[in-house]
């Protein structure tokens, strides 16, 4: 290993960093913009206010959310030039244009829109304030649609040449954008998305429940979320076993780091549920392991047999610890939600669903578990990739702007401190949003005065603005 | 024939571009201008007059980065190697102005941090747009395919001539929006700024147009030598008509006539350059053709933008209509 002080190492301690807060916005954002679009769909069916109360208490949230996911965004579709040069003048023929598209179909899209929908209903009245609500979310979709299969791509490269330059060259658009995990990822990633929101969704509920168990649009929140939960996180398991094994297909390497596999272990492979991967002496430390189970898990077979590390060249292996931990920290996670799951749907059989104090404690407790799993998988799939950057083609360190260390380290720390005060401060802002009521935060239904007001009625609510100590002074 | 797709794509960038540089100009330029706002009340018209529409605005700053990686990889690749620094400091200027339109009304005590982050964020990012241009009409030296120059090879006195003009430049685009989209006191003292802020950027402009072609040898016969320069002249004619708009404009009290005269500031000063550059994409050294990716991915690049490209232009055209006319003092947005 060498040093830590390389341009290599800190361009991509720069990417992880970006990228890990960058996808924390999205995750969400993906979620509520769906979440938004059926609030606002269901209010104009039924004309039930809650509805109304609740969509315009979460976008609020939104529109802060939405604001970092931008500006966490922008600085990663101009990080891939500043730091990793080689990498875009090799790889941009081929993942260059799926980017542009995602520019041109989503972002423009959600962008155009998003004032429609944060600022538009008196202007163009409910049809269009819909329309431009659910345009907002298909937008969010479409984006995880070209990302990801960017993403994938580089996971499990298909339909290109390699030219004499050593660029790739596309041959196959198609096989390009559909790549063998595309598919997988893409669901598995929008089901995360839209667990996140719901967990979130539930801990606030929750929250409000807790103090004040009779509150109309904390119920309707919670068992909206609590519906959520029980029923996506079966599919997401689901589909999250299928992705393994498509990547047990294509990057058994990658599996075997997973699972902490150093040796084909015969026809009774066992599933390990805790150890310490220990690269020097190739084994793993303190294995806690169940039989058989691993053979059946990863080929639905009771002993079909899977490769193990010591198969690969030990200079091709990932890192193994970070792969190994965050690989079960989302599947640990996956079955909490689960369970959770389940207790909500007994609680609300039994009818304590809005009472039961011990369900919206774990509730709340939860909250924050979507963005631990959606960060664990992620970690799992991308440091499993290293050391490639193309999976089998172009070696992580191959992509590199020529860049020295002092710069990249200047402007990570320049990244560092800017995130760790304007997301620090959004964060704040957001958990604050979320600490109020929805019936004392959301403004007064504007549709509930009879006549739709020419002019825009004011929508700003200064009572909206929770009692700061100091803050009022000299007003 | 075949189509010279590279040329084709030069054109929708340099499309991208220009968008860009004049729709986030007069926002980032109503960001420059904010502490002149009176008081809080103010402050909160001139960000509501860009509030619905600055996200679209910037999302032409992402296509011209997203357009570059897809269609002239090299080029991106060079291109921000070389700005490296400017590039970053840009980035972290506009997280601060991004997050400031939602933070400020989120908050009572921390609104003055906010408000000065929306200022600042837009002054350095305007100012470092304009060191990026200095530094690429200066010449960006590449070996092989990678750029081969050094970590502070854009800081020169011409690059910070053109980072002020460009601050000064925006800074005029939205003294010229606001005088287009408030009225009264505000209306009025805007005037009097874009009166001497179009002083102001006429004169960086004619300072930066002499000094260009002594820059590089290609620039100067490109403007001074026959036929070409029958063409040039286009642009040096077309100023003349601008200038003489926007200060009739501004004289006869128009509202929307000094920022269509403004924006056509931008153009022409966008022409100038396209001028001096073509057939360079990153002059010295690569030519748009160096520089553009393979045909294969320029034709299928191609293939969606035509059907997107016009319906992006339509549907944010729509969205500026859908907040046309004043913001008003009591016409809150959260
Ligand atoms: C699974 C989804 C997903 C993933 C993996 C990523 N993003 Fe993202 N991104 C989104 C989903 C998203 C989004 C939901 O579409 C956002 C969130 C807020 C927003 O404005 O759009 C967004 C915003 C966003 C923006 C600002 C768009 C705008 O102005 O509207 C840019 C430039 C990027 N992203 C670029 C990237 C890059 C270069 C990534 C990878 C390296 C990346 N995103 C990962
Ligand atoms: C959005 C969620 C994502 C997260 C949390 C994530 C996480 C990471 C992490 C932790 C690394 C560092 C791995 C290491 O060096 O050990 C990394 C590297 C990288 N990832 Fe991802 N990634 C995400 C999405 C993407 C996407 C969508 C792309 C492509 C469009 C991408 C492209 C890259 C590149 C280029 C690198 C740098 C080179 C490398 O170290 O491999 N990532 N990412
Ligand atoms: C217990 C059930 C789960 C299983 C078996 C599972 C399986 C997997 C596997 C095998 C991968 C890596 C694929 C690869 O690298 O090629 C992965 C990645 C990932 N997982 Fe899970 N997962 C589960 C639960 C969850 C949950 C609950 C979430 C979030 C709410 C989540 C979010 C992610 C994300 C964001 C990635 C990275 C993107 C991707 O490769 O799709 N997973 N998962």
């Amino acid at each position: 290993m060498e040093g830590w002080f390389t341009a290599e190492f800190l361009a991509r301690a720069q990417f992880a960093f970006t990228v890990s807060f960058h996808i924390i916005f999205p995750a969400f954002s993906i979620g509520l913009a769906s979440f938004l679009a059926v609030l606002n769909g269901l209010w104009l069916y039924t004309r039930d206010a809650t509805y109304l109360r609740l969509f315009e208490y979460w976008k609020k949230i939104f529109a802060v959310v939405f604001g970092m996911g931008v500006v966490s965004g922008l600085v990663m579709s101009y990080e891939f030039g500043t730091n990793w040069a080689a990498f875009s003048d090799k790889a941009g023929p081929v993942i260059g244009p799926l980017l542009a598209y995602e520019v041109m179909s989503a972002f423009f899209l959600e962008a155009g829109f998003l004032g429609i929908m944060l600022f538009g209903r008196q202007r163009v009245g409910d049809a269009l304030h819909m329309a431009a609500t659910a345009i907002v979310a298909v937008g969010t979709l479409i984006s995880a649609f070209w990302i990801l299969s960017v993403n994938s791509w580089m996971q499990t490269p298909a339909g290109f040449t390699v030219g004499a330059d050593g660029r790739f060259l596309p041959a196959d658009w198609w096989a390009i954008i559909f790549n063998p995990s595309f598919p997988y990822r893409l669901v598995h990633m929008v089901l995360a998305a839209f667990l996140t929101t719901a967990f979130v969704v539930g801990a606030v509920s929750a929250l409000h429940l807790l103090r004040d168990s009779a509150d109309k649009a904390a119920r309707r929140g919670f068992s909206m979320a609590m519906w959520m939960a029980a029923l996506v996180t079966p599919v997401q398991i689901y589909v999250g076993d299928l992705h393994g094994l498509n990547t047990l297909h294509h990057q058994p390497l990658k599996v075997a780091a997973m699972e902490g596999h150093f040796e084909r272990e015969g026809d009774n492979q066992p599933i390990y549920v805790f150890g310490i991967p220990d690269r020097e002496r190739e084994r793993l430390k303190y294995a806690i392991g169940i039989p058989y189970l691993g053979s059946l898990i990863l080929t639905h077979t009771w002993n079909e047999q899977i490769k193990g590390l010591k198969e690969f060249p030990k200079e091709e292996w990932p890192p193994l610890g970070t792969v190994f931990f965050s690989f079960r920290i989302m599947v640990a996670i996956g079955f909490l939600m689960l369970g959770l799951g389940l207790w909500s749907l007994w609680a609300r059989w039994r009818g304590r669903l809005y009472e039961s104090r011990a369900l919206h404690r774990a509730a709340l407790l939860m909250g924050p578990s979507g963005f631990i799993a959606i960060l664990a998988g992620w970690f799992t799939t991308e440091v499993g990739r290293q050391p490639w950057l193309v999976y089998g083609h172009l070696r992580t360190a191959e992509g590199l702007s020529p860049v020295d260390a002092p710069a990249v380290a200047a402007s990570l720390a320049g990244f560092v401190i800017v995130y760790v005060f304007v997301f620090g401060a959004g964060i704040y802002y957001l958990l604050r949003l979320m600490n109020m009521p929805v019936q004392q935060a959301a403004a007064p239904p504007p549709a509930e005065v009879a006549e739709p007001t020419p002019v825009l009625a004011p929508q700003f609510d200064p009572d909206f603005l929770p009692p700061e100590d100091d803050g009022r002074r000299g007003r | 024939m075949e189509l010279d797709l590279a040329f084709i794509w030069t054109a929708i960038i340099g499309l991208a571009v220009l968008l860009y540089v004049i729709l986030d100009g007069f926002d980032l330029g109503v960001g420059i201008l904010f502490p002149l706002g009176r008081d809080d009340k103010q402050r909160d018209v001139m960000m509501n007059a860009i509030a619905p529409v600055w996200d679209g605005n910037e999302t032409w700053l992402i296509l011209g980065g997203g357009g570059l990686f897809a269609v002239f990889p090299l080029a991106y690749g060079v291109i921000l190697s070389a700005l490296y620094v400017p590039i970053i400091v840009m980035l972290l200027a506009l997280i601060f102005r991004g997050v400031a339109f939602e933070y400020r009304w989120r908050t009572v005590r921390w609104k003055k941090v906010w408000d000065a982050a929306f200022f600042g964020g837009s002054l350095v990012a305007a100012f470092a747009q304009g060191i990026a241009l200095g530094a690429l009409v200066q010449g960006i030296p590449v070996a092989g395919r990678a750029y081969a120059g050094g970590w502070f090879d854009w800081l020169t006195p011409f690059s910070l001539l053109t980072g002020v003009a460009v601050v000064t430049g925006y800074a005029l685009l939205g003294a010229a929006v606001l005088i287009y989209k408030t009225e009264g006191d505000l209306q009025q003292r805007m005037r009097r700024y874009a009166f001497r802020l179009g002083i102001a950027t006429l004169a960086f402009m004619g300072l930066v147009s002499l000094l260009t072609p002594l820059l590089q040898p290609v620039y100067f016969s490109r403007w001074f030598s026959l036929p070409g320069s029958l063409w040039t002249m286009v642009v040096p004619v077309f100023m003349l008509v601008l200038t003489w708009l926007f200060f009739t404009g501004l004289r006869d009290g128009r509202e929307l006539q000094p920022f269509l005269a403004a924006l056509g500031f931008f153009v022409a000063g966008f022409m100038g350059i396209g001028i001096s550059f073509y057939p360079y994409m990153v002059p010295p050294a690569l030519t748009i053709w160096d520089a553009a990716a393979p045909r294969e991915t320029l034709r299928f690049a191609l293939i969606g933008t035509v059907v997107l490209l016009p319906l992006i232009l339509a549907y944010t055209a729509y969205a500026y209509w859908v907040f046309r006319g004043k913001v008003r003092e009591d016409e809150g947005y959260h």
